[in-house]
Formats: structure tokens, C-alpha cells, sequence
């Protein structure tokens, strides 16, 4: 039984003829050192089933006890984001059959999430603000990850067996979820995209994650559903899931828009399921649809007791609340005198971080910019990897800033310098040591060279006597040749006027 | 010797062995070939694991030969296990097919105080399978059968325990409470049993029922045995996020204290609801000189009215199905345990696995909680279960006013024959009537044995507050000194 | 499907047993459907008396002890090695649980 396929819709047809209704629904994977309910570690990449325990594998007679670390990274993403923080909460389980969650019931949060009500002011590309209405921010825990084999490239369907890793099972999860987010007419693909932006760099603020998308630990699921325009109903949903990165979010919400207006304009009716997002097409397909209804059947988790956090605790998270990222925007643009324009190609080019950095480590504002968005940025691209992936840290190139001011580097050793430390030759200090590109401070072995280059050049040295001070610049070229460049330019027209006058 | 070790009291054999009078080994054997000689007929255990027993026990011999204090009060003393605590060396099955054969990979808490307070532990007993039933006939392993009248029930789940202790298998036992699971079949056998306060023991690496429920205590055959074997495996377990961060109630001095038979200045309140109508007649009449008895003792007795608990079966039985149908959803046969390698995919080999894995009663508790907690379902059942629950705790405190413990028969009949209520679950359930109320308000409960009806033992049930243990030994172990004696059992192979 | 526990006559038939039986994932057989469809049905019958009792203003009580904030510190704690983890498995491979196909999306 195939459904009818239809004629995906121009997407401006569909904003003249539909509303669209958004909802987003964020898993953020916390950086806790441990799981949400035991004792094992939460890092990435490690053998199958070595990060595990009776509590994660859900084996017969194991106990959950929270993790502190998680519920206080809960509330602070719940402030962050303006809600309200339960005085009172529980946790939930929600009962349904998958090989990957080994106790098959995930522990969550149901109708009382410890945060809720709030919104994430959104700023868009052409400077204008949009406001999307938070509805619950909540715990809960990861599932286990499963590899499919025998089937077409490693996917379920057509799979022979599967092999289940719980190395990931019960790592902390908080899901954000939005509130209907309408009116967003044309601007919903890039609203959708600046919305996971935004709280991508809010979290990633906040420390509380590495807010990793290629790495799952930053997961986007798209609701969209369309309504006659101006009607003000809401029509059939569908929840897209497996959208792995910014861009997708928004081709995401594109595509949904197209197909749904495809269906609708059809005379057929929107599927509620779940889609998958195809990254190679932008295009989604359906899930398979579930044999029964469902129905979790929550109930207050007998396990675990309730949370309850006091006042003062949730004031004294709210003072370890960072500076917010469009905040400090604002003042890093005042700070280092910056156009709206400069300010954007920093942002984009992922620079801003580092060359705060840098300056903490004591550059000045302006050679730390210069450094990145001009040298490292093009062995950046020359590399096709993101800056903030270069090997080499800000306080590296601030050390580097640093040899340039005082005058034992000249810019072109500086760079050789950055060249030595991307290739891995070590520490700034210990390349120019290896290289030996120290700006030669030897007053002696800097005389004789003086003394050489005058000998060599007689009519010059009579050119300088006779009053022509400019003529000493072959003399000092002279001089830096034979020292590889590595000679105090200033220093050497120095010594060369002493010998000449 | 054998057959008069296997009489004594825990505390007499701890003396014998800390006296170096009788090793540790000795005690061992002793039960062992006890078990040898007529677990072929009782079935209390599951498993007995002689080796283990014996390594155990020689540590003990050894260190008490080096000149150390004994790890415990109990130290060297034999203890059959309920087969719902993980144990590492052993394997645990909870009774069920689901699990035959698995050897766990850790150690429940309790497990680790037994072994840490240098307890020998005997082997594993019989049970309902997960604890689910009231006769230990669902046990997928086969009933055990009471030794006062092998036609009949040990009562359950924890029948394995109880009739290992009566069978004179074992001086200790360990069971679990979920809805009576240790003090009826203490009742059926005429031994001790006690519930203790819901979070006073450690349920990490117990077995989950119904988890807001389900409570680990000591079973014994004085009241003085079971408050030493109490103190070892109370306690706060940061492992157990319900678990009481308290210390034990002081329950071996409240033993000595009331065998002393002063119960002057102790309000015992009868709970109205809980006699009369429903009680087998000898019950009834055993219990009334019970109480006869502690008034006695200088005991001031008062009726008391709780007039929600006759409610409380039904919202038990609401309860406990939803939290089962929730904690066996795990046994799937992906990671662990019975696998039916029965059609192509996952989902049916865990429906085929689960299918021929539990049990009747285990399968229709699972599909009565699966229907309490459905959309649409919720409110009337498991959500007004709870509120009933609120109203029991209410009544519990209420009646907690006006007496300091309250008393009723343990349960409404003595032993009844084993398959008389298999196709009945409605009857089987009435049995619990008296015990649940306890269960669902998370305070404490023993029963201890009040003489026989009809040559079958029947049992005084003690309850008290949460934490509130002390007061309940008091009582237990003054009508225990008064009562004299229990009778107990002939069993030949 | 009838939701009201009050109401008189069979709660439960044939087919909403299949349904739980589904839910739960229980391979019943079809005498077991007949079997469960009639004790299900007077057990939620009598069970349904908890509905007689006035309790509209009372809260409810999922934990029985009056406990709240119980919290771990994020500290490590030993697990098992995968030996362990894998030892009673019904099958695995390459250090992985081996199961058989699964049919179901992630939800
Ligand atoms: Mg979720
Ligand atoms: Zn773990």
C-alpha cells in the first residue's frame, strides 16, 4: 500500500496560499562528567558497552539516582531561556518498546517540567527581532545507538540483524520545546534556522554543552503544519526528524511547506507522522507508521522523588548565568569599534570567540582581528576546516603578537612562526627556537655583518658620509640578507649611521 | 548435634560460634544437610550453593581463630536468600523463566551487608514469580509446599524463605513485602516476618514488583532474630534514592526491652475493619487472646476505625499491576535472560520471548496495569488509586493518634490448599486484605506467630508508624515472652 | 471502548485484550485472549471501586515517604567492563548486543 505522491508546490505559491505553523523541539546532550542516572562516563567515541553499568543497561534490580550536575544545568538553560523554574516537579516514565532504551521506558518529564514558559529573543539577518515562545524545557535521558547490518548502507530498512551499543543510554538530555510558532509567513525556513542558531550559541554559553550537531549532541526535531492563509486554524502536523545541521533546519521547513501545500492544493489530507529529513535531497520521506496507537502511559516515576528546587538555589544559578551571546555582541562591537558589517563577517567566520580570546591572553584588539580574519583564516580555508579548528590556540597568537611588539619577530618571521606551530613543531617559543627565527640580538655577529655589508659597498658608505641617509637601506637590505632576515631592521640602521657619521 | 544446631536461635548459634564453642563450618553443614534431607520435599530453595556456604563460613572460623571481633552480631550464622536480590556468585531467576539461568553481573545492597556482616548465605529461595501471588504456587519453578501440612500453601511470594525457616533449613531468612509477601507466609508458617519502613532497606539489586511498594526485611523464628538480622540490613543506601537517610530504629534494645513483659504505658489500637466478617473463626479467636494478652501485659487497648483501608486492596491492586507492567517491560530478550527465537524481527521475538517467559498471573498483572495506565484510563484508576492511597495514610495517621501500634490477625485464614485459589485471582487477592494498607502508607508491619487454629499457625500483626519499628518490636517480642514457646512442625523426609 | 469504570456490562473485549496484549508485547494466544478478556474484566470491575470513594479535593500519593531533592554529585563510579555487560546476553558481536531486525523508527 503505497500513498499518492504529489507535486511539491512553488515556495512562494505556498506563503500566498497557506500559514505555516512552526514548532521546534531541541534535544541538547549535557557535558555532565556522568550520566543522568548513575555513575558512567558521557564521553563521546568510546569502545561499545565499556561505558556502562547495572543502572544504564536497565538490569533487573538497578536504581536511577539523579545526577545534581544535570538538574542545575536543566534550570540554568531554563533561565537562560526566561521561564518559569518549577518549585515542585517529577520525573515520568514513558513506556514504549525499543531495543536501544534498555529498560523499555525512558525516564522523563511529562506534565511537570522543571522549566516552562519562557521565550528566546531571535535575531534575524536583516537585524530585526523575532520572539519565540518557549513551552517547557525538560529532562530526560538518551537512548542506546543501534547499527543496522545487512541492509542497503547501514539504514533499518532491509536490515538482517542490528547491534546495540548502551555506551550512550541514560547520558542527559534537556528537550526545548517552543510554543506554536506563527506569523512567520515567508520568513519560517529562516526563522526555524536562526531559532536553533540563537539557542545553539545560548547553551554553548552557558558551558552546559558541546551543542555538537554533527555529533548528535544537539538535535533538531521540525513540526510544521499549514493552514489556509488567514484562517487563523491550525492544521495537521508532521515532526521531521534527522535534521543534522543549520542549513537542514531550514531546508527542512522549506520542503514541508512545499510537500504539505502539495497535499493540501491536491485535495488530499497532511499525514500526521513522523518524516525523515534526507540530507543528500532536502527532501523528507515518511516513517513507518506504527502499527498501534500511541500511548505511553506515563506515570510519575516510583523511582526517583521529587524535585523541588529552592529559592535561593535558583539564584544562585541564575548569578553563574553568563553574559549572553547577542549581549556580548553588543559590547564587543562598541568595545572594538566595529561596523554592523564587521561584526557579521566576524560571527561568520567563527572568529569572534578566538579573538576575544586572544585579547584576554593580552593582545590588543586589533592585531588579534588582523591575525585572524586575515593570515588564519586563509590557512583555514586553505585547509577547508572551520578556524576554530586550525591547530593553534589564541594564546598562541598571542604570544606570537606578543615577540612582534617587542621587536624579535618581524611580521614575516611571526608567520613562519604560525606555520611552525599549525604544522606541530610545538609551542610558539620552541619554533622560533627550532627555526631559529629570532630576530639576531647579538650585538657582535650584528657589527660584523654591519662591518662586511659597509666593506662590500664602499661608494654607498661615501653616499651616506656625503649627507644621503636614505642611501643606508641597501646597506641595511644588505644586512638582511646575510642574516636570513632575522636582524632588528631598526637596530642595524642604527649601528650603520654610528659607523658612517 | 546436627539436628539440635538446626533448632537454635540465630542469636544462640552467633553465641556458639563467637564462643568458638561450634565453627561457623559446623552450622554450615548442619543446615546443609538439614536441606539435603527434606528440601526434596519442602521446595523452599531454588538454589543452594554448598560451596559457597561453606568458603564463607570457614572466613569467618578463620578470623574468629586470628582473634578478630566478629564482623556482626550474626557473623557465621546460615540465611536462605529470596531469588529477587542479585547475587553475583549465584544465579537469580525472581521464580520466573524469564530469567533462568542468569548469573547478575553486581550485588544487591543487601546482598553486600550479608556477606560484609559475615552471614552465611545458604542459597536462594522460591517465590511467586516476581513476587506476584500469595501462595508461591506461580512460582515458575514449582510450588513449595508448607511444612506444617505439605497439601498445603506456604503462603507468598516469599513461601521459599518463610517454609525454609520452619523447615528449620535456616535460622534467617530474607523476603520481601509488597503487599504482604514476608509477614503472610510468616503468618502461614509460624515464623516471624517483618516489613520494615518503606526506604529503611536498601531495594538496589532487589528485584522490582511494584517499586513504590516493594520493601526487603528480615524473616526469622523469634522476634529478637529478626531485629539482629534488621540492624544489619537497614540503612541508607545512596544507591536507592527512596532510601531513608536515617539511622536504623535501635530495634535489638526495643527486643530486649519488651521480653522484659512490661507493656505498661503502650497504646495498642485494634483496627476495627481489619476483624470480624471475612476472618476464619480460629483466627479470629487466636488473635482476641492476642490481644487478651498484651492487655495483660499492661498494655492500654483501644479500638481504632481506618475506614478507607477495606479499599485499599482495590487501589493495590491498581497500583501495583500499572508500576509491574512498567518494570518487567526490560525482560526482552535483547541483553539478558530467555530469548524465543520465534519470527524475523525484534518486536516479535520479544512479544514471543515475553509470551512463553512469564507466567498466567505475571501476564495478567501486566495487562491490568497496561490497561490502568492507558489515555483515557488513567484518571479513573491509577490516579484515584492514588488518591486512596493519600486517604489510607490519613486513616494510618489518624489511628496513630490514639495508639502507638495497631494490631490485627495477619491474615484472614490459616494455610490453604495448594491449587485451591490458582483459577480464582479475585480470591487470591482477598488473602493480602490485612497486610496492604501497610504497603501502600510506606510505614512498618511484623507478624509474629499468635498460636494455631484448626493445628495451623496464624499470626499477630504488629504496625507502626514510619520509623517507628522500636515500639513494634517492643510489642512483638513482650507478647512473644508471654506467649512462650511456638509450636513448630514435624517434617520428615 | 467504554471509559467509564461505573458503567454495567463487559469493560473489556476480545479485541482491546488484543490491543493491551499488543502494548505490552505479549504474544497471547487466542484462548489466553479469552481467558484474560474475563477475568480482566471482573478484576477491573472490582478494582473500579475506587472510584466510590469522594476523593475529588484529595492529592494524590505516588511515594510513599515524604522525600524531595535526593541528588548524586557528578562524580564517576566504576561500571562494568564489557565482558560483564555482554556475559549474559542471549547474543553478541563485535563487542555489541546482536539482535534480531528492528521493524519500529526511533521515536
Ligand atoms: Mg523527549
Ligand atoms: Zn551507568
Amino acid at each position: 500500500m503505497s500513498a499518492p505522491v504529489y507535486d511539491l508546490v512553488d515556495f512562494d505559491e505556498v506563503v500566498e496560499k497557506f500559514d505555516p505553523a512552526l514548532g521546534l523541539e531541541v534535544h541538547v546532550e549535557l557535558s555532565t562528567k556522568t550520566k543522568m542516572f548513575c555513575g558512567c562516563p558521557t564521553t563521546f567515541g568510546a569502545e561499545p558497552n565499556t561505558q556502562v553499568c547495572p543502572t544504564c543497561l536497565g538490569l533487573p534490580g538497578s536504581l536511577p539516582v539523579v545526577n545534581k550536575a544535570a538538574v542545575e544545568a536543566a534550570i540554568r538553560i531554563g533561565l537562560a531561556l526566561n521561564c518559569s523554574i518549577a518549585p515542585w516537579c517529577r520525573f515520568a516514565r514513558k513506556n514504549y518498546f525499543y531495543p536501544d532504551m534498555p529498560k523499555n521506558f525512558q525516564t522523563s518529564q511529562y506534565d511537570e517540567p522543571i522549566a516552562f514558559d519562557g521565550y528566546l529573543d531571535v535575531v534575524l539577518d536583516d537585524g530585526e527581532t523575532f520572539r519565540v515562545g518557549i513551552e517547557r524545557a525538560h529532562m530526560e535521558e538518551d537512548t542506546g545507538k543501534s547499527v543496522h547490518i545487512g541492509g542497503a548502507d547501514g539504514r533499518i530498512h532491509g536490515a538482517e540483524y542490528s547491534l546495540l551499543d548502551y555506551n550512550r543510554a541514560g547520558v542527559p538530555l534537556i528537550e526545548i520545546v517552543t510554543k506554536p510558532i506563527l506569523g512567520t509567513r515567508e520568513r519560517a525556513p529562516e526563522i526555524a534556522r536562526a531559532y536553533v542558531t540563537a539557542l545553539r550559541d545560548l547553551i554553548k554559553a552557558l558551558g552546559v554543552s558541546d551543542v555538537r550537531m554533527d555529533q548528535g549532541s544537539l538535535r533538531c526535531d521540525v513540526n510544521l503544519s499549514l493552514a489556509p492563509r488567514g484562517s487563523g486554524e491550525l492544521g495537521t502536523r508532521t515532526e521531521t526528524k534527522n535534521v543534522n545541521s543549520l542549513r537542514s533546519v531550514e531546508r527542512a521547513v522549506r520542503h514541508e511547506m512545499c510537500r504539505q501545500a502539495g497535499v493540501l492544493l491536491a485535495g488530499g489530507e497532511v499525514v500526521q507522522e513522523t518524516r525523515h529529513f534526507l540530507e543528500d535531497t532536502a527532501s523528507t520521506r515518511p516513517g513507518r507508521r506504527k502499527e498501534t496507537s500511541e500511548d505511553y502511559r506515563y506515570f510519575p516515576e516510583p523511582d526517583l522523588v521529587p524535585i523541588a528546587p529552592s529559592e535561593e538555589w535558583i539564584e544562585e544559578l541564575r548569578a553563574t548565568l553568563p553574559e549572553l551571546p547577542w549581549a556580548r555582541r553588543a559590547r564587543l562591537q562598541k568595545e572594538w569599534q566595529l561596523s554592523d558589517e564587521e561584526l557579521r563577517d566576524l560571527v561568520n567566520a567563527g572568529a569572534l570567540d578566538l579573538i576575544e580570546a586572544t585579547v584576554a591572553a593580552g593582545a590588543p584588539a586589533d592585531d588579534a582581528r588582523a591575525w585572524w580574519v586575515a593570515y588564519l583564516t586563509q590557512q583555514a580555508n586553505a585547509r577547508e576546516i572551520p578556524l576554530d579548528e586550525l591547530p593553534i590556540t589564541p594564546a598562541q597568537v598571542a604570544r606570537v603578537i606578543e615577540l612582534v611588539k617587542s621587536g624579535e619577530l618581524t611580521n614575516k618571521l611571526a608567520r613562519e612562526a604560525v606555520n611552525g606551530v599549525l604544522a606541530g613543531e610545538g609551542d610558539v617559543d620552541e619554533v622560533v627556537a627550532k627555526r631559529g627565527l629570532a630576530v639576531v640580538s647579538d650585538e657582535g655577529e650584528l657589527v660584523a655583518a654591519v662591518e662586511a655589508a659597509l666593506a662590500a659597498q664602499p661608494d654607498v658608505v661615501e653616499k651616506i658620509r656625503g649627507g644621503k641617509v636614505q642611501a643606508a637601506g641597501a646597506i641595511v637590505g644588505a644586512v638582511m640578507k646575510a642574516t636570513g632576515g632575522k636582524a632588528d631592521a631598526k637596530r642595524v640602521r642604527e649601528l650603520i649611521l654610528e659607523r658612517c657619521s | 548435634m546436627t539436628s539440635e544446631l538446626i533448632r537454635k536461635t540465630a542469636a544462640e548459634l552467633a553465641e556458639l560460634i563467637h564462643s568458638k564453642q561450634v565453627s561457623a563450618v559446623e552450622v554450615a553443614q548442619a543446615h546443609l544437610d538439614r536441606i539435603a534431607e527434606v528440601d526434596g520435599t519442602i521446595h523452599a530453595f531454588l538454589h543452594v550453593a554448598a560451596d559457597e556456604a561453606l568458603k564463607s563460613a570457614a572466613l569467618v572460623d578463620e578470623a574468629l581463630a586470628a582473634g578478630s571481633e566478629p564482623a556482626s552480631p550474626l557473623a557465621g550464622v546460615p540465611l536462605a536468600l529470596k531469588d529477587v536480590f542479585t547475587t553475583i556468585d549465584m544465579p537469580t531467576t525472581a521464580g520466573s523463566k524469564i530469567l533462568e539461568g542468569w548469573r547478575p553481573p553486581y550485588d544487591a545492597t543487601v546482598t553486600k551487608k550479608l556477606r560484609a556482616a559475615g552471614i552465611t548465605i545458604l542459597g536462594k529461595t522460591n517465590m511467586d514469580e516476581f513476587a506476584m501471588g500469595s501462595s508461591t504456587e506461580y512460582s515458575a519453578y514449582g510450588p513449595t509446599r508448607n511444612p506444617w501440612d505439605l497439601d498445603r500453601v506456604p503462603g507468598g511470594s516469599g513461601g521459599g524463605s518463610a517454609a525454609a525457616l520452619a523447615a528449620f533449613e535456616a535460622p534467617l531468612a530474607i523476603g520481601t513485602d509488597t503487599g504482604g509477601s514476608i509477614r503472610q507466609p510468616a503468618a502461614f508458617t509460624g515464623t516471624v516476618g517483618v516489613k520494615p519502613t518503606y526506604g529503611g532497606v536498601s531495594r538496589y539489586g532487589l528485584i522490582a514488583c511494584a517499586s513504590s511498594l516493594d520493601q526487603g526485611g528480615p524473616c526469622a523464628r523469634t522476634v529478637l532474630d529478626a531485629a539482629l538480622l534488621h540492624e544489619v540490613i537497614g540503612g541508607h543506601d545512596p544507591l536507592d534514592s527512596t532510601s531513608i537517610d536515617q539511622p536504623v530504629p535501635a530495634v535489638v534494645d526495643a527486643v530486649r526491652q519488651g521480653a522484659s513483659g512490661d507493656l505498661s504505658g503502650v497504646r495498642v489500637g485494634v483496627v476495627r475493619e481489619l476483624t470480624g466478617e471475612g476472618y476464619q473463626a480460629g483466627v479470629q479467636a487466636a488473635f482476641d487472646a492476642a490481644v487478651q494478652q498484651l492487655e495483660k501485659l499492661g498494655a492500654d487497648v483501644v479500638e481504632v476505625s481506618c475506614p478507607t483501608f477495606p479499599t485499599g486492596i482495590a487501589a493495590y491492586y491498581l497500583i501495583l499491576p500499572s508500576e509491574v507492567s512498567s518494570n518487567l517491560a526490560r525482560f526482552d530478550a535483547m541483553r539478558y535472560g530467555l530469548r524465543v527465537d520465534q519470527g524475523s524481527s525484534a518486536e516479535e521475538v520479544m512479544a514471543a520471548t515475553r509470551e512463553s517467559g512469564f507466567g498466567p498471573e505475571v501476564k495478567r498483572r501486566i495487562m491490568l496495569g497496561t490497561y490502568a495506565l492507558s489515555a483515557g484510563y488513567y484518571d479513573a484508576y491509577y490516579g484515584q488509586a492514588q488518591k486512596v492511597r493519600t486517604l489510607i495514610a490519613r486513616d494510618f495517621a489518624a489511628a496513630f493518634e490514639q495508639a502507638d501500634v495497631l494490631v490485627s490477625p495477619t491474615a484472614p485464614t490459616t494455610a490453604f490448599p495448594l491449587g485451591d485459589k490458582l483459577d480464582d485471582p479475585l480470591s487470591m487477592y482477598l488473602n493480602d486484605l490485612a497486610t496492604i494498607p501497610t504497603n501502600l502508607a510506606g510505614t512498618a508491619a511484623l507478624s509474629v506467630p499468635c498460636g494455631l487454629a484448626d493445628g495451623l499457625p496464624t499470626g499477630l500483626q504488629v504496625m507502626a508508624p514510619a520509623m517507628g519499628e522500636a515500639v513494634m518490636y517492643r510489642v512483638a517480642a513482650a507478647y512473644e515472652a508471654a506467649r512462650g514457646p511456638a509450636p513448630t512442625p514435624e517434617v520428615t523426609a | 471502548m467504554s471509559a467509564d469504570p461505573g458503567a454495567t456490562g463487559p469493560t473489556l473485549g476480545r479485541d482491546e485484550v488484543a490491543h493491551l496484549a499488543r502494548l505490552a508485547r505479549l504474544a497471547v494466544t487466542e484462548d489466553e485472549l479469552d481467558l484474560f478478556a474475563r477475568q480482566l474484566d471482573s478484576i477491573i470491575e472490582w478494582v473500579a471501586k475506587v472510584g466510590e470513594i469522594a476523593a475529588a479535593d484529595v492529592p494524590p500519593t505516588s511515594h510513599a515517604v515524604p522525600l524531595q531533592n535526593v541528588f548524586r554529585p557528578d562524580e564517576l563510579r566504576p561500571g562494568l567492563t564489557q565482558e560483564q555487560a555482554l556475559a549474559g546476553a542471549p547474543a553478541s558481536q563485535d563487542g555489541r548486543f546482536r539482535v534480531p531486525r528492528i521493524l519500529g523508527e526511533e521515536q
